[in-house]
């Protein structure tokens, strides 16, 4: 029973710390999917497009990042984006090591390997609507932007809604990768306006919060128990709200 | 480019791609006879056991595969005393055990759900048809569902198989040297992660592309007028759009 105290809310306990961890956990997924969706929907228009450089480019881009491990990326990034602001600062006569944030570092990385998902996904939805429409809006005189603005993007994200569910799920359970490049938000203490200072805080993400738990207690069953608990709580809600999203976007649509 | 440098690199992941095969299809067989039981207790009359098995594929479906690992490698660590009471201890010590273990269960969820899509999929008139010509048990799965489920299910598999073969490089978080364990060795003695990840990168892509023509060839081969089909509306670019 001594281990439940150990659960609790609190400085005894480890509930609130795993708590924020999860909340960091939820931003570094949100920050790649958001990223990954720009990725997407650039790559997306580039498999669409007419030039073949393009194209090509865009191939290229969703083959490598399916289709190699999502750690090696985050380890290329970590230690490759370093070296390459290293490189730059460097430029700039400042010598010696320059780090990358840990939370810029991951967030890019699930970014570029999301986006790639994204881009099949945004495509085939793009491909779902009927071409009649299309013709439509440029026979209305719609120029390009207006027909993206009112016909094509409306119905992408229509079409592509329950894929980009699926792909979020991906986010969400690749965030748990950061854990190995020991993803931390420090904020230092902040004294606001003289009236009161906000204390320092270190966030962990949740899988490497639990691995400290687990060191400090000596019960890493428990602590790695307990961060399963709340992904599959972060992915059951995900799902619920996608379900919802869905039910409403398709409102006005005929059911088959 | 330091082409004698990507050759060296080269020559030392090289030393990986045995254990990360090992790994991959040690993991896929164990963990395709647990996702064939489970796929069948899914569709189960009885509801327990119904119920036992989707609740097993939510949880693996729902948490990290990492988690999962270390739940099994870490995590189990706390249950020393008893486990080595059992003598289990030598397996759940290995790390190469436990990422198999957590590997193949992981995938034998995903496997399932693909499982018992193939089998709800075949039509109710088949199956009826079947047992109006006396077929029953296993000549009924052998001749008619089997066939049916295993077209139906081969390519959600094929993908299954290369996320497994991606899958391995957790491995290297719980000291394994696998391909990418031997990658992020060279990156952390060098820091050239750009072609080191060149390297490592361009392996896994060749033994996930041998993969897909594989799975292409299997695909022909259990349904070779489907894939004919399939390549004719492909090359006149008739291929139907897929409808959501």
């Amino acid at each position: 029973m001594q281990s439940l105290a150990l659960l609790a809310w609190g400085p005894t306990g480890w509930l609130d710390e795993l708590t924020f961890a999860a909340g960091l956990t939820l931003l570094v997924a949100l920050a790649g999917f958001a990223l990954g969706s720009v990725f997407g929907a650039l790559a997306a228009a580039a498999k669409l497009s007419r030039s073949r450089l393009a194209r090509g480019a865009a191939e290229v881009y969703t083959t490598v990042l399916r289709g190699v491990p999502d750690l090696l990326v985050i380890y290329l990034f970590y230690f490759g984006g370093a070296a390459m602001l290293s490189a730059v600062a460097r430029l700039f006569g400042h010598t010696g090591f320059v780090g990358m944030p840990a939370f810029v570092t991951a967030a890019i990385a699930i970014g570029l390997v999301n986006g790639a998902y994204q881009t099949e996904v945004l495509r085939g939805a793009y491909l779902a609507i009927p071409k009649g429409e299309l013709e439509a809006a440029t026979a209305c005189g719609m120029s390009g932007w207006t027909k993206a603005r009112r016909i094509v993007i409306p119905q992408v994200l229509r079409f592509a809604l329950p894929g980009l569910g699926n792909v979020w799920q991906l986010v969400l359970k690749e965030s748990a990768l950061v854990a190995v490049i020991g993803l931390a938000v420090h904020l230092p203490s902040i004294d606001v306006f003289s009236l009161f200072t906000l204390p320092e805080v270190r966030f962990n993400d949740l899988l490497r919060q639990a691995h400290v738990a687990a060191g400090s207690t000596r019960l890493p069953f428990i602590f790695y128990l307990a961060a399963g608990c709340f992904y599959l709580l972060l992915t059951t809600a995900s799902t619920l709200v996608f379900q919802r999203a869905e039910r409403r976007a398709l409102v006005g649509m005929r059911r088959a | 480019m330091d082409f004698p440098f990507l050759w060296a690199t080269f020559l030392r992941l090289i030393e990986g791609v045995p254990l990360t095969l090992q790994l991959a299809f040690l993991s896929v067989g164990t963990g395709l006879i647990f996702a064939l039981l489970l796929g069948f207790a899914m569709l189960a009359r009885f509801r327990p056991l119904k119920w036992l098995a989707q609740a097993y594929v939510f949880i693996f479906r729902g948490t990290p595969l990492l988690v999962q690992l270390f739940l099994i490698y870490y995590g189990l660590g706390q249950f020393r005393p008893f486990l080595q009471e059992l003598d289990l201890w030598w397996f759940f010590r290995s790390p190469f055990y436990c990422v198999l273990l957590a590997l193949a269960m992981n995938t034998a969820a995903y496997g399932a759900e693909i499982i018992r899509g193939g089998l709800q999929s075949v039509p109710a008139a088949q199956v009826e048809a079947a047992r109006a010509f006396g077929m029953s048990g296993l000549t009924l799965y052998r001749r008619i569902i089997g066939p049916i489920a295993l077209r139906q299910a081969l390519p959600s598999y094929g993908n299954e198989l290369i996320l497994m073969v991606k899958a391995t490089a957790l491995g290297s978080t719980v000291t394994l040297m696998e391909l990418t364990g031997i990658a992020h060795k060279l990156i952390s003695e060098t820091f050239r992660a750009v072609e080191i990840f060149l390297v490592a990168g361009s392996i896994y892509l060749f033994l996930n592309f041998l993969l897909t023509r594989l799975v292409a060839w299997g695909e022909r081969a259990i349904a070779p007028d489907l894939a004919a089909q399939e390549k004719a509306k492909t090359d006149i670019g008739l291929k139907p759009v897929q409808a959501h």
